[in-house]
């Protein structure tokens, strides 16, 4: 790891590797999937939230015996926090880390 | 002995599988302390946990005693409403895993505010970060303890006072125990093994009532309904316990907000972080502690409403723990004492190993963020630093102990609620901006974290929870924390806060930044979100 030393108008390294080509694309692939992907979460559970709160009369509508649309509502955030986290594991696995820790070398051993 | 009337089980099976389950957690804390020296020995277990088993130690630190025998009751009891509950609690780690865990694990050592300190201010910010940490672990711990006692009326038939009083002790003691010889290892395999056993005995019982019913959850459901007497097919329905007033759902709401933000600003969980080697085994922590958090509340739906069809509601509110003995009962039903002794081990070891997991948060914010960093300003050895942590560790456990002992039978559910909410208000709103917001500055931090948990902590002492709420006309008592009814000094509507304090917090912070006219750091910024994303420089693994 570089010392960074006393800040002061020379750039220090870290700057440097920050203002690279090469970060800010990784920046830019981290920042574009998991801003949209917590917007679309928290979104998705606070639907459920109000309806569940002010909708009754259509979250109580029986789809099938003793199941509601409720209950299946209630059943598909679980379903939508299995898919969300599959997709981001294998998004982060797949397509970030070795980016990342390509970097990662470069900075540690001082090639930036 | 009217109490043993009600009283189901063979006390002497409980006390026994719950004896076996100590001594082997134990022999394993005994065996995987052996190497505790450093400080990231004693705080983070070396960091040589892997994803899975740190995930396995994060679901067993989160499936609290209310959320196990909390949120099965509530659906046994109140059907759909109850269910609510667990959705905002599993959703909620989506906020730990896209935004938090990895970024975290980048940057911290041991607490949350070596990652805040990391550009801001280190004194005045290490202290604003571990008062609101010692206060979430304050109001969670106790919530915990003073559950214990409940627990201990229903599963050992111990109804008086005292011999509850001695129950929490030991429970305390054996804590201390732990976490003083294991650490952050040790601690870690009791959350396993604790997890492995309630999933295992959650998902039994499940797919028994499933079983029962031809593996039909629509019929176990019908057989609810039946059970339920004048509530009929209102508990397939939302609203019995959060739907009477306009009030009552603005209070769900939110209660939602908190739970769904809360999670990740919960101190106990960002530390659990620290204990895998780098930020791919943080994210494969977050997302096997999905699968078995969200795969538990599954169970917990199924238990609920087989609770409901086979205990029935009255039995379940006629016994001592209330509401909290429906999955007990469910178990005794089921498989008779044997069952009802392996859930009721479990039920105790759940509060041993979330109290465990408390109690080292705790230790290390102190000894970490107020000994050494701040009153001797970073001159301590890393030895001075866990010895002091090691005392803390007993400090905190005589408090719970107390506690436990002096909140015993006290109306205090409400504190599991309140913590979740200091957390998404004092702390998440930081830890968000720290990462992600470049011109974020101290003053910002400290606007946010005070303000967070001053408010949340006001509006709670002024609500109905802790005054006034209406008298039960059968008792002449106020379901309120102060039970008489003519003290009130309630202002404040809500139950939970977290409407309000939530984003009053997030805007503190934004206001506290730009009122102030500190410079900001651009170099410590690029080196802390280049390490954040990278890795670069980030704590290794301890190698023995």
């Amino acid at each position: 790891m570089t010392d960074v030393g006393a800040s002061g108008p020379v750039e220090t390294d870290y700057q440097r590797v920050e203002r690279s080509e090469e970060f800010q694309s990784l920046r830019r692939a981290f920042r574009n999937f998991v801003f949209p992907m917590t917007a679309l979460f928290l979104v998705w559970y606070l639907l459920y939230a109000l309806m569940s709160t002010y909708a009754h009369e259509f979250m109580s509508i029986r789809v099938a015996g003793t199941i509601t649309v409720g209950l299946v509502f209630g059943l598909l955030q679980f379903v939508s926090t299995f898919v969300i986290t599959t997709l981001y594991a294998r998004w982060a696995n797949n397509k970030f880390d070795a980016r990342a820790q390509a970097l990662r070398e470069e900075i540690e051993g001082g090639q930036l | 002995m009217a109490a043993a009337a009600t009283n189901v089980g063979n006390t002497w099976i409980n006390i026994g599988i719950f004896g076996a389950f100590v001594v082997v957690t134990l022999i394993v804390v005994f065996r995987v302390s052996r190497q505790n020296k450093s400080a990231a020995d004693f705080y983070a277990g070396g960091r040589s946990f892997t994803g899975t088993q740190n995930g396995t130690a994060i679901a067993g630190d989160y499936l609290s005693a209310a959320s196990f025998l909390g949120i099965a009751g509530a659906i046994a009891v109140n059907g759909y409403d109850g269910f609510l509950y667990s959705i905002g609690f599993l959703v909620a780690w989506l906020v730990a895993l896209l935004l938090v865990a990895e970024l975290l694990r980048n940057t911290g050592k041991f607490t949350m505010a070596d990652v805040l300190s990391f550009r801001l201010k280190q004194r005045p910010i290490r202290m604003a970060a571990a008062l609101s940490t010692l206060a979430v672990v304050f109001f969670y711990l106790l919530a915990q303890m003073a559950g214990a006692g409940g627990l201990v009326a229903l599963l050992l038939g111990i109804t008086d006072q005292a011999g509850q009083g001695l129950v929490i002790a030991v429970v305390g003691a054996l804590m201390i125990l732990y976490v003083l010889v294991g650490g952050m290892k040790g601690t870690t395999w009791v959350q396993i093994i604790k997890a492995t056993l309630l999933i295992a005995g959650a998902g039994a019982m499940t797919i028994w009532v499933l079983a029962l019913h031809g593996f039909n959850l629509s019929a176990v459901m019908q057989e609810a309904v039946n059970m339920s007497g004048d509530k009929g097919e209102a508990i397939l329905e939302p609203g019995l316990q959060y739907g009477a007033s306009a009030l009552s759902q603005l209070d769900f709401l939110s209660l939602a907000l908190a739970l769904v933000l809360g999670t990740a600003g919960l101190p106990h969980v960002l530390m659990r972080f620290y204990t895998v080697p780098s930020a791919k085994e943080a994210r494969k922590s977050v997302v096997v502690a999905i699968w078995l958090i969200g795969i538990f509340y599954l169970f917990t739906l199924v238990l609920g409403y087989g609770a409901g069809a086979l205990v029935g509601p009255e039995a379940i509110l006629a016994a001592p723990g209330g509401q909290n003995s429906a999955a007990p009962l469910l178990a005794f039903e089921l498989g008779g004492e044997i069952l009802l002794g392996i859930i009721a081990a479990v039920a105790f070891a759940t509060i041993l190993a979330v109290v465990a997991g408390l109690t080292i948060t705790a230790a290390a914010s102190f000894s970490h963020d107020i000994y050494a960093s701040i009153i001797k300003k970073g001159q301590v050895s890393a030895d001075g630093e866990v010895r002091v942590a090691r005392w803390t560790v007993v400090v905190i456990g005589v408090i719970a102990i107390l506690g436990g002992i002096f909140a015993n039978g006290q109306n205090i559910a409400f504190l599991v609620a309140l913590a979740f909410c200091v957390a998404a208000s004092a702390n998440l709103p930081t830890i968000i901006y720290s990462l992600f917001w470049k011109r974020f500055n101290t003053s910002g931090a400290l606007w946010s974290i005070y303000g967070g948990l001053i408010s949340t902590v006001v509006l709670i002492i002024f609500s109905p929870v802790v005054s006034g709420k209406p008298a039960d006309p059968v008792t002449g008592l106020s379901k309120s924390m102060i039970s008489n009814p003519a003290i009130d000094f309630h202002f404040f509507p809500l139950d939970n806060p977290g409407i309000v304090t939530i984003p009053l917090a997030f805007v503190l912070g934004i206001v506290g930044t730009f009122l102030s006219k500190e410079r900001s750091h651009p170099e410590k910024y690029a080196e802390m979100e280049v390490r954040s994303l990278t890795g670069a420089g980030a704590e290794k693994a301890v190698s023995h």
